[in-house]
């Protein structure tokens, strides 16, 4: 049973004040997420990766489809149990502690009583929040309350976990913490669906991404097989102070930093490049092969003509749900 | 009950008792009371009179304001902030939500009654020197002042559900003043013909009608306030609240949270 089902889900919203039209913020949506996975949804602001969250937390009505979460409809109560949700830049009752704020969310998420104050603490440590679970909402930062959203979206140990836009507004270190928040949850068996624009979150922490642009589905592929795809180019760094003559003629492409040049040059001159390092005694430290990186398939799939081949992805991924669809 | 209906309304209720404005409002309405005192002092043998009369009115008009304050907040300012997506992202259906909401403001009005009217029947004490049989007439009179609450509540309810909460405010007091006058506006429909008549009749059977739970000159003069009139307004208030509530769930049960 996939953790996720997304049947052609749309959703428009009418706008204008005298002469309504409909607003397309989401169209045709297909995808599905397997249990387990770290699945990342990617967009610019505005794509309609919200609207996709809320559609499926009930939260907005869809225009037409329907989705399928646990095995469960999507509106079906019985669901909401067994999923948490972090919505983007979350607000919450600010007359309430920390630790009040988890014991309602407890109590709603039918946590029985009696392991329930167990589990708020465990929560308040878990995201580092033990000291201020006295404290008022509305006495914290930015950072402090994100992590009280993390702490309520798995305060029932969900079996899926929503995330929205987890790292916005955080500095570094709480960056770093909500990553290695996500690899727990992972290695516990749950699947996390959360959307960002970061990419490099996304790369380092995701099984597979689809990224979404003006409403519609553009691509969907395994991290790893999109990362992995080479570019026909090496990139060599080795100890020197100036790119020598017969490297560039090789038609490299260097930087110099320091003691360090750092060259991009054609796979097929990988062997007279090493001949070039030989010959002038220069110490090589990595010869690597260029590999395309996350951004660029990103930006590849926001591209206008890339519209035809993100909507068939959506369409082949029902064949192959591991699969890159690129 | 429903437990989760509980949980909302404990929490709705613990948001009111920890805001500031509330404290300002109920303060108010201890002056007013205590001010009471003051005129009555002056007002040679009616000073009981003067004391129930302003210190219920007290009681009522600021809990009508918070009522409707507090009321067209209740929706509006949780969609408005976003707390409500993680309160509906649980397993709480959206008319548990709004009647959770609707017990927490009524249970907050309910206990702010209860301060308000020790006020009150301290300044009766002040003035009167001792309690008498007649005073259990004030009783009731705050009892219907709190069934005039559960409407007032429910129709804030109801306009938020759909508006802005100017708006929602605006309407709300709106039809707190037409009701008041409720009776004055059956009369006048009575003698009018044709289809002005009818309108009047409609007009003046839908607005709520606050002016049968309006006993506070009854209760100052000391006049004993019929059973079947307890009975009625009971049953009236709880089937008006319950249909405005019913409006606001399948409004509510409708909407997008944008």
């Amino acid at each position: 049973m996939a953790a996720i089902e997304i049947f052609d889900l749309e959703k428009s919203y009418w706008v204008g004040f005298w002469r309504k039209r409909p607003k397309v913020a989401l169209r045709s949506l297909r995808l599905t997420i397997e249990q387990g996975e770290v699945f990342g949804f990617l967009g610019p602001n505005g794509a309609g990766k919200t609207t996709t969250l809320k559609l499926l937390m009930g939260l907005v009505f869809p225009t037409a489809g329907s989705a399928r979460i646990l095995g469960f409809e999507m509106d079906d109560p019985q669901v909401k149990s067994q999923i948490g949700f972090l919505p983007e830049q979350p607000y919450f009752y600010d007359h309430l502690t920390a630790r009040e704020l988890l014991n309602y969310y407890g109590q709603l998420s039918g946590v029985p009583a009696k392991a329930r104050s167990a589990r708020v603490e465990q929560m308040l440590a878990r995201v580092g929040l033990s000291e201020s679970a006295g404290v008022q909402l509305r006495k914290f930062s930015k950072g402090m309350l994100q992590r009280v959203g993390l702490a309520q979206a798995i305060l029932h140990d969900p079996k899926l976990v929503f995330l929205d836009e987890p790292m916005s507004g955080l500095d570094p270190m709480g960056r770093r913490e909500v990553r290695d928040l996500i690899q727990q949850l992972r290695h516990e068996g749950k699947t996390v669906f959360f959307s960002t624009h970061i990419l490099s979150d996304a790369e380092a922490l995701c099984d597979r991404v689809a990224v979404i642009h003006q409403g519609e589905l553009r691509g969907v592929g395994a991290v790893a097989e999109l990362t992995s795809e080479t570019q026909g180019k090496i990139e060599i760094v080795f100890f020197a102070q100036r790119v020598p003559a017969a490297l560039a003629s090789l038609g490299a492409e260097a930087r110099v930093s320091g003691d360090m040049v750092n060259a991009v040059l054609p796979e097929q001159q990988q062997d007279a490049a090493l001949d070039v390092l030989r010959r002038e005694h220069i110490k090589l430290i990595s010869l690597t092969p260029v590999r395309r990186s996350l951004e660029q398939y990103y930006i590849q799939k926001l591209r206008p003509e890339d519209r035809a081949d993100g909507r068939n992805e959506g369409g082949r991924k029902q064949e192959n749900r591991k699969g890159v669809g690129v | 009950m429903n437990t989760r209906i509980g949980h909302i309304a404990f929490n709705t209720f613990r948001e009111a008792v920890r805001d500031r404005v509330l404290y300002n409002l109920i303060a108010f309405a201890l002056l007013l009371s205590g001010t009471a005192i003051l005129v009555g002092e002056v007002s040679i043998d009616i000073e009981r009179l003067v004391v129930v009369n302003l210190g219920l009115t007290a009681v009522s008009l600021f809990g009508v304001l918070i009522a409707i304050f507090i009321g067209i907040g209740l929706v509006s300012k949780e969609i408005d902030k976003r707390t409500l997506y993680t309160v509906l992202s649980r397993p709480v259906r959206r008319w548990e939500f709004v009647v959770g909401k609707f017990f927490g403001l009524t249970g907050t009005l309910v206990v702010n009654t209860f301060f308000m009217a020790v006020g009150v029947f301290l300044a009766l004490l002040y003035v009167a020197h001792r309690f008498d049989k007649m005073d259990a007439w004030v009783l009731v009179a705050l009892y219907f002042i709190i069934l005039q609450f559960l409407i007032v509540c429910a129709l804030a309810l109801f306009f938020s559900s759909f508006s802005t909460p100017l708006m929602a405010a605006v309407f709300t007091f709106a039809l707190f003043v037409i009701g008041s006058l409720a009776e004055d506006l059956r009369g006048f429909a009575r003698i009018t013909q044709g289809a002005a008549g009818g309108l009047a009749t409609a007009i003046a059977y839908l607005v709520p009608n606050f002016s049968a739970l309006n006993v506070i000159n009854q209760a100052a003069h000391g006049n004993a306030i019929a059973g079947r009139l307890i009975l009625y307004n009971s049953i009236y208030a709880l089937l008006y609240s319950a249909m405005a509530i019913s409006g606001a769930v399948l409004i509510f049960e409708r909407r997008n949270l944008k």
